[in-house]
């Protein structure tokens, strides 16, 4: 538990950081910082539990993209501001860097393990943020139909 | 007559101006096409064309005006322009400004400078670093070391890009001097995990705008721009990369 809550303090400061530096709007801070939180401990408790990083990737930016869009409503800013802190700590640098490290020490068959395994995880960051756009836009769009539907049932 | 055609290029300027903007800044092509062809309609431009790309904007109002062209070089990450210009053209289309309001606070937007200090940025950097050495299981006995690293890194991309204005040739120096404080700092004992050391302090570098706005553009089928964000955060990641492959090389 303690462990849980040391790790959402450290990835609340390690966004907000990398939000200062893309310099995003001051008042929007706190909340990037948020995102990153949310995103971070998904993936996290879900690889304490034993899911791949792939697929703990892709439930981490999934998420992350669907706060971001709720926060882009409320704001009306767009949602672009929130993702880009948020998706940093899933980004695979370690992975990247053990390709490298073999790489360097000749060891090419491991480095393409490694190398292929961070590009899957960036394939997985980048399916989640599609899917959650899809299945924000979808969601937004029955919900105004049925809106209307309610309108021109109600009028008649 | 005259007088119409005269307003046709304060609009025109004013939308080239707004997409300049939004592109200098790191927003996706497609954000910035939607951006000006709205601010055209609400200014009752309705056969308006408008092609982006990172490298320059094509607007065109069809057969009687002639196009123009607007070409960028520069490219930073500031999101706070980004939501500045989205919020003049929000205003804009609900008629809530006039075009020569919207002109004159797009003009003041692209003057200043919002970011903060250099030492505030070096300092998030470093304050980053240290933090996602925790969050990548490293120890506490670390967290000083990569703070430094971090931001000393950081600081060395800040300066360089000052001096050169090449990109990929500060992001490859920034690392280099990661991986060496790295190296030295477990060398003399200071530091025990390299590879969390740097992993943690190269964060600040990664291109994420970059890799978001590639996706973006490629899925919206702006597949010309989305390939060359691609290749840019390709780049970087390569320059990052390098480095670091040099300093393991010791």
């Amino acid at each position: 538990m303690m462990d849980i809550i040391t790790q959402i303090i450290v990835s609340f400061f390690a966004t907000a950081g990398i939000a200062i530096i893309f310099n995003v709007p001051r008042k929007t801070l706190l909340h990037c910082g948020l995102v990153g939180v949310i995103g971070w401990i998904i993936y996290y408790s879900l690889t304490e539990r034993g899911m791949d990083v792939v697929n703990a990737s892709f439930f981490g930016s999934f998420v992350i993209a669907i706060v971001a869009h709720l926060y882009a409503r409320r704001f009306k800013i767009p949602m672009i501001i929130f993702i880009v802190g948020g998706i940093i700590p899933l980004v695979p640098g370690g992975m990247a860097y053990n390709a490298m490290r073999n790489v360097v020490a000749d060891d090419y068959l491991q480095g393409l393990q490694y190398g292929l395994k961070a590009f899957l995880i960036t394939g997985a960051i980048v399916m989640g943020l599609v899917f959650a756009e899809v299945f924000t836009q979808l969601i937004v769009r029955s919900i105004r139909l049925s809106k209307l539907t309610f309108q021109r049932v109600y009028k008649k | 007559m005259v007088l119409q055609e005269a307003d046709n290029e304060l609009t025109i300027d004013c939308l080239l101006l707004a997409g300049r903007i939004m592109i200098e800044s790191g927003a996706e092509t497609y954000r910035v096409e939607d951006t000006m062809l709205r601010m055209a309609k609400s200014q009752k431009m309705t056969n308006a064309q408008c092609y982006a790309t990172p490298t320059g904007i094509i607007f065109s109002l069809g057969k009687t005006q002639p196009t123009r062209i607007t070409s960028i070089s520069k490219r930073v990450t500031d999101l706070q322009k980004i939501a500045l210009v989205n919020s003049v053209s929000r205003r804009l289309t609900s008629h809530m400004i006039t075009l020569e309001e919207a002109y004159d606070e797009l003009k003041s937007i692209q003057k200043t400078n919002y970011f903060l200090p250099t030492y505030l940025q070096v300092l998030a950097a470093a304050l980053a670093s240290g933090c996602f050495l925790i969050m990548f299981q490293g120890g506490w006995s670390d967290f000083p070391i990569a703070c430094l690293a971090g931001g000393l890194g950081f600081l060395v991309l800040v300066i360089i890009n000052h001096l050169t204005k090449v990109k990929f040739f500060s992001e490859f120096t920034a690392s280099l001097a990661i991986g060496f404080i790295a190296f030295f700092s477990e060398k003399y004992g200071y530091g025990t995990e390299i590879d969390k050391i740097i992993i943690s302090s190269v964060m600040p570098l990664v291109p994420g705008i970059l890799i978001t706005n590639a996706v973006r553009d490629l899925m919206a089928g702006h597949f010309m721009s989305g390939m060359a964000k691609g290749a840019e955060a390709f780049l970087t990641a390569f320059a990052i990369g390098a480095a670091i492959a040099v300093t393991l090389g010791f």
